[in-house]
């Protein structure tokens, strides 16, 4: 065959979460893109559950949409129904989650690519990496040894790029576990990439194998709904995207059911537990904790008598219902048993079953904090690949890659987000400094700073990077930049107005059951009490203006827990000076003599960029990081000697 | 590059560790790898064989300090082999005859020979950073080093053998646990279930908060104990607080005479009876002029009471009782006060003694302080002053009462932020607040405790504590 060599920018390497947010981002940034996929007729396909958000990932899908992607904006199109979790607590853990119709997302992610400019969708193995090495002495310093300069597909034309992002997914050399029946496919039967982990390998990335699994898939004519409690969306609807006008969300919503396991459905799962290829030693790759398969769950929690089961639709294509808590890689004949047990499935069909999937990935610590690979120059990572699970996990990371990727290409500043700043900022540090030796899935209680990092402030937070990249337009960061002056100056009204504690004031205290005023009282104090809020003060409010719904929002969040939020402020200022302190990239630690061997051992594999991500490494402890900052002051020390 | 690597950890450092007097032996400290090779190009055996390099770990020889041919000391030379030792490096130590001049002159031996003169605390500070000790200890070392009596060295000892560390830490686990518990709940609401978790929180941060409050108890009286207690003298002009000055001091450096500011001396001076240490504020003040109130005025005499822990307030039983004195009175109010009455030796001329003193300033029969009866200048009724502190201090008893006391202002401070933040979970749990709030305030209370251990990442505060070391430990 004739060689051929096309040139382009960046090729993204999969199709899935990852790969379309990170092609998007790089083709919108002028770039010209490739997206390559096993399979275009199922680009940004959700081979597991039919959600996107919930519990600390919705918080993702908004940070995502503030820094101008798209995963926001096709889910309000796709949805088909939609709940905000955690309402009874406080704003930080509120959580958008909705339930998605798996074909609308995919036809409306399709949608979205093909239109786009200098962004080309391929269906094509991607066989080879393509490199040379590094003759840039700088680069080397950094500690590069090769540049990417492109990919090989199967069929052996080649892809001349600056950049490529690896967004393989679950597809990389992956088989499929139900039982002792085992198959050598991607998920849901879709065809796995079996040739590039070995040019991976042959180019010095470290991988390994990781596992995470999926429940079946029911006929839902032979579900009994009558023995399971419904559940309902939400009225109105909160849209995922700041942008999404909210009387575009308000439809007729899709219901999901609840059930619970029982002690007999537990009893199959016991009994039965060494033919689990898990259990049996079958599967060598390490399982997602935190998502437990229903065979971990009854092996986890010996005392729970139930375990909840949420049945929900897979989309209105089908009838298709995904059993939700009950992913399993049993044996056929023994799911049939275990989900017959559960109330409204007693006469289930399985349509699709539930079976546990093995895959190539990546060991994330090879990573710079852009998730470009810290050896070679202009290959970069996202997505399961980087061993994390979920789908707003991996469109998080197609972002930030893919921003990076461009920046890089573009020679601008690479785009950074951390800890205090994002949900995506804790992910990428954990990822990149942690020894994750499971499927890394985000969750609240990984962000420090839980209570500044919430989903009802993604904008306000990260739309200005958006706006800094070039994803975010300068009409919608204008936009922005009037909220937060809206919100900015009614807060400030708020705390200057004072109400006397005259008898039509105490008057108004008495109807709504609050304690009479002693003295003037600001309206921000009163908002601060529990029986009030911004909008039931209104009457004694009369010079307030008419605000949006979010400004509100964001005024009574910024008042009532000023006290929480400024001590969570004071912890972000702690932070921030380690943050600052910067280790060079080419420290050789073998010079920092009092490090213990395991720490420096740990600091060699990392690399971290500065103080507080070194003492965030397993194994370094807060004495090793004494041990750093002396050494590197007495550096900077001798520095200011020699000068 | 390679001067700042040797200057960092990589050099061998070498300090004086016994305090400079001719006493009479004094020891020389080693630190480092090269240690062994060091000393022994100064050494000989005592077969007069330089054999220094074959010395087994953790053994004494004997042998000469020489420099080139000429015999320097007659030492004992230990060796503790890494990881082994104090700062788990080599390290050497030469015990010498001592004397200040042959000290120097083997130091200036070893410097020539290749180590460096260790900063102060840097002993110690090799030792907390090779992991020999954690940052409590480091600083129980640097409080023996400055330990004033046998309190101080007491309780710096308990701290060195961890009881700090071990509150701390069984405090950090309790708190870590919460959190985790709190967490766990959130991400996994199916499996931990939240329901009176609230209540149950705030059972167990109760006495936690009372654990923090009664080391910060002990803090006062420890502080006080190990630091000394901040102490006024004030009086009349002529009463005698010079002469109580001198005979607390033990010294006639300050010339007791009838004119006033015939001395200037320091502004503040400690003195110690026997376990008891005073720290003496305003002492010029005293010896410039005994005029205290008149001069600086009843403003000024209120501030210097104020910032005390102790007045001793001096009368001179001699002489009748003035409005003045019922005005210095009544600035102690709510003090701690001792009234010394003195002068008692003038038999014959004594105007205010023990019995009628309540009735002349309060008109009663009895008066909140203490009073004592003295005479200064014989130096009688030191023993009565000694026992009326320790009643008002130490409850009567100078033996320390409890395992542990804080005696560090920096752990004080931390245990107050501690138990402030844990103060804001309860007022949070009584707000009726959800379960995520409680865990910003239980990790500050977990960050400042694990910052008095030194688990907790400090931002400069490693460098603060050893740059207050002294040298050589």
């Amino acid at each position: 065959m004739l060689e051929v060599r096309e040139k382009i920018d960046v090729a993204i390497v999969g199709a899935g979460h990852a790969g379309c947010e990170a092609a998007l981002a790089c083709a919108r940034l002028g770039l010209e893109t490739v997206i390559f996929t096993m399979s275009a007729d199922n680009i940004a396909f959700m081979p597991c559950n039919p959600h996107i958000g919930g519990s600390s990932k919705g918080h993702l899908v908004r940070e995502i949409d503030a820094l101008g992607g798209e995963m926001g904006k096709v889910i309000d199109k796709a949805f088909l129904q939609s709940k905000m979790l955690n309402t009874s607590k406080g704003p930080a853990v509120h959580s958008l989650r909705c339930q998605a119709d798996k074909m609308e997302y995919s036809k409306e992610m399709r949608r979205i690519l093909e239109a786009q400019d200098h962004l080309t969708i391929k269906q094509a193995e991607v066989s080879e990496l393509l490199y040379e090495d590094i003759a840039d002495e700088s680069l080397k310093h950094q500690g590069y040894e090769r540049r990417i300069t492109g990919v090989k597909i199967f069929s052996g034309i080649i892809y001349e790029a600056k950049a490529v992002i690896l967004c393989t997914g679950t597809y990389l050399k992956s088989r499929c576990l139900t039982g002792e029946a085992i198959t050598y496919s991607g998920p849901n039967g879709l065809q796995p990439s079996n040739l590039l982990s070995a040019s991976l390998i042959t180019a010095g990335i470290e991988l390994r194998r990781f596992k995470t699994g999926t429940p079946a898939r029911m006929d839902g004519n032979s579900i009994d709904y009558s023995k399971m409690e419904e559940q309902f969306g939400d009225d109105p609807v909160i849209p995922f995207s700041f942008d999404t006008d909210p009387a575009d969300v308000q439809k007729p919503q899709v219901s999901c059911w609840l059930t619970y396991t029982n002690e007999k459905t537990h009893d199959i799962i016991r009994n039965n537990i060494d033919r689990s290829p898990i259990y049996a030693g079958v599967i060598e790759g390490v399982g997602p904790r935190y998502c437990p398969s229903i065979e971990d769950k009854v092996v986890k929690f010996p005392d729970h008598e139930r375990h909840q089961v949420f049945v929900e639709p897979e989309g209105t294509y089908t009838n298709e219902m995904y059993i939700d808590g009950m992913s399993s890689s049993l044996p056929e004949d023994v799911q049939l048993a275990m989900y017959r047990t559960v109330p409204g499935l007693e006469n289930c069909k399985i349509v699709k079953c539930a079976y546990a999937i093995e895959y190539d990935c990546l060991c994330p610590g090879q990573l710079h904090p852009t998730l470009e690979l810290k050896k070679i120059r202009g290959l970069f990572s996202a997505g399961q690949f980087n061993g994390s699970s979920g789908y707003e996990e991996a469109a998080a990371q197609g972002l930030y890659a893919g921003i990076n990727a461009a920046m890089e290409i573009l020679g601008k500043e690479f785009l950074s987000i951390d800890r205090s700043e994002g949900y995506i900022g804790v992910l990428v540090d954990d990822l990149v400094t942690k020894e994750n030796l499971e499927p890394y899935r985000m969750m609240t209680s990984r962000a420090e700073y839980r209570l500044l990092l919430r989903q009802d402030n993604a904008d306000l937070r990260l739309r200005s990077k958006g706006y800094e990249v070039g994803l975010i337009s300068q009409e919608k960061y204008d936009a922005l930049l009037k909220k937060q002056e809206l919100i900015n100056s009614e807060v400030e009204r708020l705390k200057k107005t004072k109400v006397g504690a005259n008898a039509s004031m105490q008057s108004f205290m008495e109807k709504n059951n609050s304690t009479p005023l002693k003295t003037a009282t600001s309206l921000a104090e009163l908002i601060c009490r529990p029986e009030f809020n911004y909008d039931n003060i209104s009457e004694i409010d009369p010079d307030r203006q008419d605000l949006p719904a979010d400004v509100k929002e964001q005024v009574e969040i910024t008042i009532r827990y000023e006290g929480y939020i400024s001590r969570q402020l004071r912890q972000v200022e702690q932070f921030k000076k380690l943050e600052k302190k910067l280790i060079p990239a080419d420290i050789d630690y073998n010079d920092v003599s009092s490090l213990r061997l395991e720490a420096r051992q740990k600091l060699e594999k990392f690399r971290p960029t500065n103080i507080g991500q070194a003492s965030r490494i397993g194994g370094v402890n807060p004495a090793d990081i004494t041990v750093l900052v002396i050494y590197l002051d007495s550096i900077k020390r001798g520095q200011a000697n020699e000068e | 590059m390679g001067n700042i690597l040797n200057s960092f950890n990589d050099d061998t450092i070498c300090a004086i560790a016994t305090a400079m007097s001719d006493a009479g032996i004094g020891i020389i400290r080693v630190s480092g790898k090269d240690a062994l090779s060091i000393c022994s190009k100064i050494y000989i055996s005592g077969k007069r064989e330089k054999d220094l390099l074959s010395h087994t770990p953790n053994s004494i020889k004997y042998g000469f300090i020489c420099d080139g041919d000429r015999i320097v000391d007659e030492v004992m030379i230990s060796y503790m082999k890494a990881p082994h030792s104090y700062t788990c490096e080599d390290v050497i130590e030469i015990n010498s005859h001592g004397g200040m001049l042959v000290m120097n002159e083997i130091l200036s031996l070893l410097l020539q020979s290749g180590c460096r003169l260790a900063e102060p605390g840097e002993f110690t500070k090799r030792a907390f950073l090779n992991g020999r000790i954690d940052l409590t200890k480091a600083e129980a070392v640097m409080d023996i080093i400055e330990a004033q009596n046998r309190f101080a060295l007491e309780s710096s000892r308990a701290q060195l053998s961890g009881n700090i560390y071990n509150e701390v830490t069984s405090l950090r686990k309790d708190i870590i646990y919460q959190m985790a518990y709190i967490e766990s709940a959130l991400d996994d609401p199916e499996n931990y279930d939240l329901t009176g978790y609230s209540d149950q929180l705030k059972d167990k941060l109760l006495p936690m908060i009372n654990k923090i409050s009664s080391l910060l108890k002990s803090a006062d009286e420890g502080m006080i104990r190990k630091d000394g207690i901040k102490t006024v003298i004030i009086g009349k002009p002529n009463a005698g607080k010079s002469s109580l000055l001198n005979a607390l001091s033990g010294s006639e450096r300050a010339i007791v005479t009838d004119i006033a500011g015939t001395t200037r001396d320091v502004i503040e001076e400690t003195v110690r009876l026997d376990d008891i240490v005073l720290n003496l504020i305003d002492t010029a003040g005293i010896r410039e002029t005994e005029d205290l109130i008149e001069k600086i005025g009843v403003d000024r005499a209120k501030e210097k009471i104020e910032e005390a822990d102790l007045c001793l307030y001096v009368l001179d039983s001699t002489s009748d009782v003035e409005d003045i004195d019922k005005d210095i009175f009544k600035l102690c109010e709510g003090k701690k006060t001792i009234v010394i009455l003195n002068k008692n030796d003038l038999t014959p001329e004594i105007k205010i003694s023990k019995d009628i003193l309540p009735m002349l300033f309060s008109g009663s029969d009895t008066i909140d302080f203490p009073v004592i009866t003295t005479s200064l200048l014989n130096r009688e009724g030191l023993d009565d002053l000694k026992a009326a502190i320790t009643d008002l201090f130490f409850n009567g008893d100078l033996a320390p009462k409890q395992e542990i006391y804080i005696t560090n202002l920096r752990h004080k401070k931390l245990l107050e932020e501690a138990a402030g933040s844990l103060q804001l979970v309860v007022e949070s749990i009584d707000k009726d607040l959800s379960e995520d709030f409680y865990t910003i305030d239980l990790s500050n209370a977990y960050s400042s405790l694990g910052e008095i251990i030194g688990e907790e990442v400090g931002d400069d505060l490693v460098e603060e504590i050893f740059s207050k070391f002294c040298m050589g430990k």
